[in-house]
Formats: structure tokens, sequence, C-alpha cells
């Protein structure tokens, strides 16, 4: 009965905007908005995110008293995933608080190729943890994106990395046969040209398979593969269509190990619901896997002990919560970067741009965070809005996910003539004067 | 010979899908049929109807029930909650809006599709919930003659089997039960059956009951595909062009229609696809229904409606 008057609250309350924000903002506090989803084809694989930024947020409000004293005030705006319902949340939420959105973090690529201009005018950076604009890695162009820890060329290039190694080297990779199974939307195209790159320096033939949204019936694709037979499929699926790909592929008969899912396409909610069938099924990892780290004794301490925890004690070390704990960590230490500069109050998006470009987050420090083990040093720049290019990947055991290869880092001869070639022709196109990044500071 | 077989395999996988699709048609049609209300909340019916069988199943389970009975009473149980369903709808939706035209009638279903979705997830969760009542794994026919077999899913032949009983029963209900005919007689006028004795409250709520049956059958066989989840509400517009090449009327046109929409969908897309960038089968399923309306605007197997004036 908990179970069941837990998610009619939280789903009351994130379909009321109200979710767990403060009635009315105090002065001193600094408004971040969350944009997520909790209804939908989606919900299983946003739920526990959103539950992970959420509990971050109240952590450093409950356990430290804010940043520097500073408490976040946030607010869940229910997106569905769907591009329109978030340009709509971010319109709605942009200018609450006392200075106005920190940062905005849409979880969605499709959302955030519809608010790149807007936020950019508006002032207010736009985190894209581990998806967005794969170009917008060059900050030079888009001053306000920043796809922290890998863009989508990153995952391409890793996943091929491995692939490679598996064969027994790059050498191995020329006449082979890689597929991608890709969802048909701005998310499932953006590792397109990255992966056609690597087809024509490695020799190996590419072939894209669109899945239309969200991904219920793949017959058709899989009997496709079954045909052209691949040597490898590259799964790049969000939601049902993870779990319906393994399911397919097993009905075909496609051995499991030879799927290799981008980071987003890792988590529980993927394999679960394919059982046994999803042994042996591969993904990256956006560095973090799922399990425990210092910081979840933390949040069973100052939340969950208290009753203030958004989802159920189990739940907190699953894959997709620890990154929605990522992804809230660098935002507010973005702020408190930013604080170091502009002073112990709230901030604009402006300033907090500032912070995230100057973000640099050491061994050290990621074990004072309490996030040792599921994050490598982070260092972001003007001209490096990334900051990291860290994976490894992950096998599901039928039971649980194992890490079975050592840190790969995403080759940056290959990605950055892309990166250069596509955000100059966006700048061009936009007519944008990319800032000179030597003159920064 | 290879491609000969390759084309067989797809052919056949599209037919199959196609059965699946008609699952879900059939509740569309048979409260069409009854009542002229097309009922926009058949995939959420769908959606709720698995949710209670999956989570009855996994609790009693949990508790020690034998798995065979743990079956039969989760069963039960979603019955159960398809009958308050349909009891509700009738009571507070279609009842009180007796009489009114076919258009507010559409747009109260949509109403209460949203209603079912988030009371459905609000009661029984928001997780993906696996199902797994009938085996997935495929049989490879004909090794000997095509490199690599014919693969048929274990699934669809069920889903298929299951389809023929579904379509076998509601036609003996139709043709030859009491109710079937007082039904019938409903969906051709309802003052004219109320006026001879037929409670019509009761019919329609026995025309909801039956669909939300039909849509517990259509959950068990997509709850095993898919997991039971929320993304099984999208069935509905699965079902759509199939209910357009069928027509509404027809319980034998859902099966046909089915067919046809699966084989063409999974034809278009492993053979046009790849020249014009893929993704088409969504669509192209629509293309195929619009063709059989500019020449047959009621459907294949539907009744063409003659009004006198």
């Amino acid at each position: 009965m908990a179970g069941i008057a837990r998610n009619v609250l939280i789903l009351a309350a994130a379909l009321s905007g109200a979710a767990f924000s403060a009635p009315a903002a105090a002065q001193n506090e600094q408004f971040v908005p969350i944009l997520s989803y909790r209804t939908g084809p989606y919900a299983v694989n946003g739920a526990p995110y959103a539950n992970g930024v959420v509990d971050y947020y109240n952590l450093i409000n409950e356990r430290d008293g804010g940043i520097n004293g500073v408490k976040i005030l946030f607010e869940e705006c229910e997106t569905a995933y769907a591009t329109d319902k978030g340009v709509e949340c971010y319109e709605r939420l942009k200018s609450k608080g006392p200075t106005g959105a920190a940062f905005i973090n849409p979880l969605s690529t499709g959302i955030t190729f519809a608010l790149t201009e807007k936020t950019a005018t508006d002032k207010i950076p736009i985190i894209t943890m581990g998806y967005g604009r794969a170009d917008s890695k060059n900050g030079a162009v888009f001053a306000y994106n920043f796809p922290l820890l890998g863009t989508y060329w990153s995952a391409a290039d890793i996943a091929i990395q491995h692939i490679a190694k598996e064969l027994g080297g790059f050498d191995k990779l020329k006449g082979r046969k890689i597929s991608l199974l890709y969802h048909d939307s701005p998310y499932g195209k953006e590792p397109i040209p990255m992966l056609q790159v690597l087809a024509q320096k490695y020799g190996f033939e590419f072939t894209p398979i669109p899945v239309t949204h969200p991904g219920v019936e793949q017959k058709s694709q899989w009997l496709a593969i079954r045909q052209q037979r691949p040597d490898y499929v590259l799964v790049w699926g969000w939601g049902v269509m993870n779990s319906t790909a393994i399911k397919e592929a097993a009905a075909v008969a496609y051995p499991r190990d030879k799927l290799v899912g981008v980071w987003w396409s890792g988590a529980e909610p993927d394999v679960t619901p394919a059982g046994d069938q999803a042994a042996g099924y591969k993904s990256l990892m956006l560095q973090h896997g799922a399990g425990k780290f210092p910081v979840h004794a933390d949040l069973e301490k100052y939340i969950y002990a208290k009753g203030k925890g958004s989802t159920e004690p189990g739940k907190i070390g699953e894959v997709l919560y620890n990154r929605g704990l990522a992804n809230a960590m660098l935002g507010v230490e973005a702020i408190r970067k930013a604080q170091e500069k502009f002073g112990k109050k709230p901030l604009t998006g402006e300033q907090v741009r500032w912070g995230l470009e100057n973000l640099i987050l050491t061994d050290a420090r990621i074990k004072e965070l309490g996030f040792e083990g599921m994050l490598k040093p982070v260092s972001i720049s003007c001209s490096d809005h990334e900051g990291a290019r860290y994976g490894r990947v992950q096998q599901w055991d039928g039971k649980g996910w194992k890490i079975i290869s050592d840190w790969y880092t995403a080759d940056e001869s290959l990605i950055e003539p892309l990166v250069a070639d596509v955000s100059a022709k966006y700048a061009a196109e936009k007519k944008i004067k990319p800032r000179d990044c030597a003159k920064e500071t | 010979m290879i491609a000969f077989g390759q084309f067989l395999e797809v052919l056949i996988g599209g037919l199959m899908s196609g059965v699946l699709y008609s699952l879900v048609a059939l509740g569309f049609v048979l409260i069409f049929k009854a009542s002229g209300v097309f009922n926009y909340a058949q995939g959420a019916m769908v959606l709720l109807a698995g949710l209670a069988l999956v989570r009855a199943l996994d609790l009693l389970v949990a508790n020690g029930f034998p798995l065979w009975v743990a079956v039969v009473l989760a069963i039960g149980f979603a019955a159960v909650i398809m009958a308050a369903t349909a009891w509700l709808i009738e009571r507070f939706v279609i009842g009180p809006l007796v009489n009114q035209d076919a258009l507010t009638l559409f747009m109260s279903t949509i109403g209460v599709t949203f209603v079912i979705e988030g009371v459905a997830e609000m009661i029984f969760g928001s997780d993906v919930y696996p199902l797994r009542l009938f085996p997935t794994d495929a049989w490879f026919l004909f090794e000997g003659l095509f490199p690599g077999g014919i693969l048929v899913n274990k699934l669809d032949v069920w889903g298929a089997l299951i389809a023929g009983i579904l379509v076998g029963g509601l036609a003996i209900f139709f043709q030859r039960t009491k109710t079937g005919r007082a039904l019938r007689a409903v969906a051709d006028d309802h003052l004219a059956a109320h006026s001879v004795g037929i409670p019509i409250s009761w019919i329609w709520f026995v025309v909801w009951l039956v669909a939300g049956l039909v849509a517990l059958v259509a959950a068990t066989v997509w709850g095993t595909k898919l997991g039971v989840q929320f993304s099984i509400t999208f069935l509905a517009l699965k079902a759509l062009p199939v209910l357009i090449i069928g027509g509404l009327t027809s319980i034998p046109g859902a099966i046909v229609g089915g067919l046809i929409v699966g084989a063409g969908e999974k034809i278009a897309e492993v053979y046009l696809g790849p020249s014009i960038g893929g993704g088409i089968e969504y669509w192209f399923a629509y293309v195929l229904a619009l063709a059989v309306l500019l020449v047959r605007p009621q459907g294949l197997f539907g009744e063409r409606i003659i009004e006198r004036i």
C-alpha cells in the first residue's frame, strides 16, 4: 500500500507541476528546474533518473543547508519525453526564483535541439550529460551547451574500440558488418556521422536501421538483421525499444553478446523485461554503473532515514538513479564554482555558465563528494564543453550488470575534425561568431 | 531460392504480427458494432488488464501459490477489474451521454483513455513488468530447403491460435446466444430495441465487459511479447489501420485487416525501406488504409450504411 500511495503522490505532484518544491521562492534560494518524465512510454527510464536528481538536491539542502548556505529550490515539470512539452516547461520555468533558472537539463536530445538557440538567447546553460548535440562540445560556438562526460560521437568511438578489442585489433574490423539499430529521433540519429567516419577509417560495412517511436514493433528490423547477418549490432534505443530489441534478437537467435547498447540502453528496465533472454547483452557505461558508493550512505542517512526519499530504498543504486545523482552533482558543483567568483548568493544562468566552464573535479574532490569509483576527473573549459570522454562496457549476466572492460577514452583525433566541421557549419548558418577561447577566463 | 525463403519469412512474420494487431482491433469492433461508439480507450484497456494480471500474478507467486493456480486467480482478478471498469464506464460516461452524437461519445472515450492510463499506473505502478505466459523462442522450418530455415516465432503462433478461438467464440456469442442477438438488435437501433424490452444499460455493460475481456486476452499475448508497460497503449494506433481496412463492424474484417496490414508493412519495411531511409512501416500501414478508404469507405467487410431521406 505504501508503494501505491507513493506512486499516487509522485504522479499527482509531477502532473500538477509542483513536485517537491517550496511554495514560494525565498530570496536566498537558487532555482533549478527539473524537466522529467514520470508518465508516458519512457517513464520507466525517466522516473529513476528524476529520482536521483531530486534526492541529490534534497541531500544538499538537508545535509549541507544548501550550496554554501544558498538552498536549492527546484520544481519538476513533466515532459513525457515530448519536445513540445519540454519547450513549454522551459518557457514556464526559466524565469522562476530570484535569479531565474541556474541551468536546464532536458534529458532529451530532441528537446535539446529545440532549446539550443533559446537557451543561448536567454543565457541559461543547457546541461546534457551523455546526450544532446555532439557538436556542442565546441564551446566556442555553443556557449551555453554542455554535453558533459561524453557525447554520442564519443560513445560511438568507444563502442567501436570495444568491438575491435573483442575481435583482436582494429585491423580485424576490415570487412566486418556493423549495424546500428536506432530510435528514429534526433537522439538515435546523432551517432550516425561518427560511425560513418569510423566505418571509412577501419573498413567495416555500416548499416543504420531505424526503429519508429516508441519501438514496440521491431519484427521487420530483426528479420532484416537475420538476413544481413551483421557481426555486431549497436543498440541506440530508449524505453521499451531496448527490451524489445533484446527480445527480438533472441527470437531470431541473434547472439546477445554481439549486441552493444549505448549508455542509455544499459539500465535495469532495459534488460529485466527480457528475462533470461537478456543474458550476455552488453552496453556502454557513461563511466558509472549500478551499485552503491559513499554518496549513497549519505542519502540513506539524511534522506531515506527521514522518509524523504523519492523512490524505494532498494532502488537507489540502479544505473539511471546513479546517473541522475551524477548529473545533479555536476550542476551543483558548477554553481559552487561560480559562487567563488560571483559570491555566495543566488546566481544567474550566465554566471553559472562561467562556473561550468571553469569546473575542474579532481580525484580528490570526487572522493570528497562521495562519487569515488563512479566518476573519473572532469575538466571543462571554453573549448571543451564535454569535460571527459571515458567509458567502460558492462554485461548483463541474467541477474546483474558486470563490468567487463577497462576504461576506454574516445579518440579525439577522430572526433575533433567532425566537431570542428559540423559546429563551423552551424555557426555559419546561425551567424554566430565563435568566441576566442584563448581570451576567455 | 535464398531470396524466396527470405521473402517467405518476412511474409509469414508479417501475417503473424497482423494477427496480434487484430487482437486489439477486435475490442474496437465489438464496441462499435454494439453501440456505435468508437472506443479510443481500447489500448488503455489492454494496459489496465495487463497490469492487473501481472501484478496479481507476481503477488500470488511471491506468496507461494503454484504457478497454474496463480495464473487462474490472476486472470480472474483481472477479469473482475475489467468488469468493474465496464460498469463504471457505462454508469458514468456512456449511460449519461445516451442520445448524444457519435463525435461526443468518441470524445468521451478519449477522456476515458487518459483516466484509465493514469489510474492504472497509479494503482499498479509504472515499471515494466515481465509476463511469461507463452513461449517466445522460434521454430526454424524447412532448413533443408532454405539456408537458415524460415523463422516462425512460437508466440506469434500462440497469438494466431488465440485469435482464432476468440473469433469463433465471439461468432457463436453474437449468433447463437440471447444476449448476443440482443446486442445486435441494440446496434441496429437502440430505441427500437429498448421499446421491445431489451435493457440497454445491461447490454452496454455486457459489450464493454466483453471488450474488456478481449483486452485481457490481448494483454496476455502482448504482455509476454513486450512486458506489461505503458507502451502497450500504443497498440491502439497499430489497430486503427486494421479497422479502416477490415471495417469497423466486422469481426472477420478485423482479422483480414490485420493480416493485410501486418504483411504489407513488413514487406514494405524490409524491401522498400532501405532505399528510402527505413522506418516506413508505421505510416505505410496508413497508406494501405487510405487506399482501401478511397475504394471502399466502409472497409473490406464493413456494412454499407444507406440512409433514406
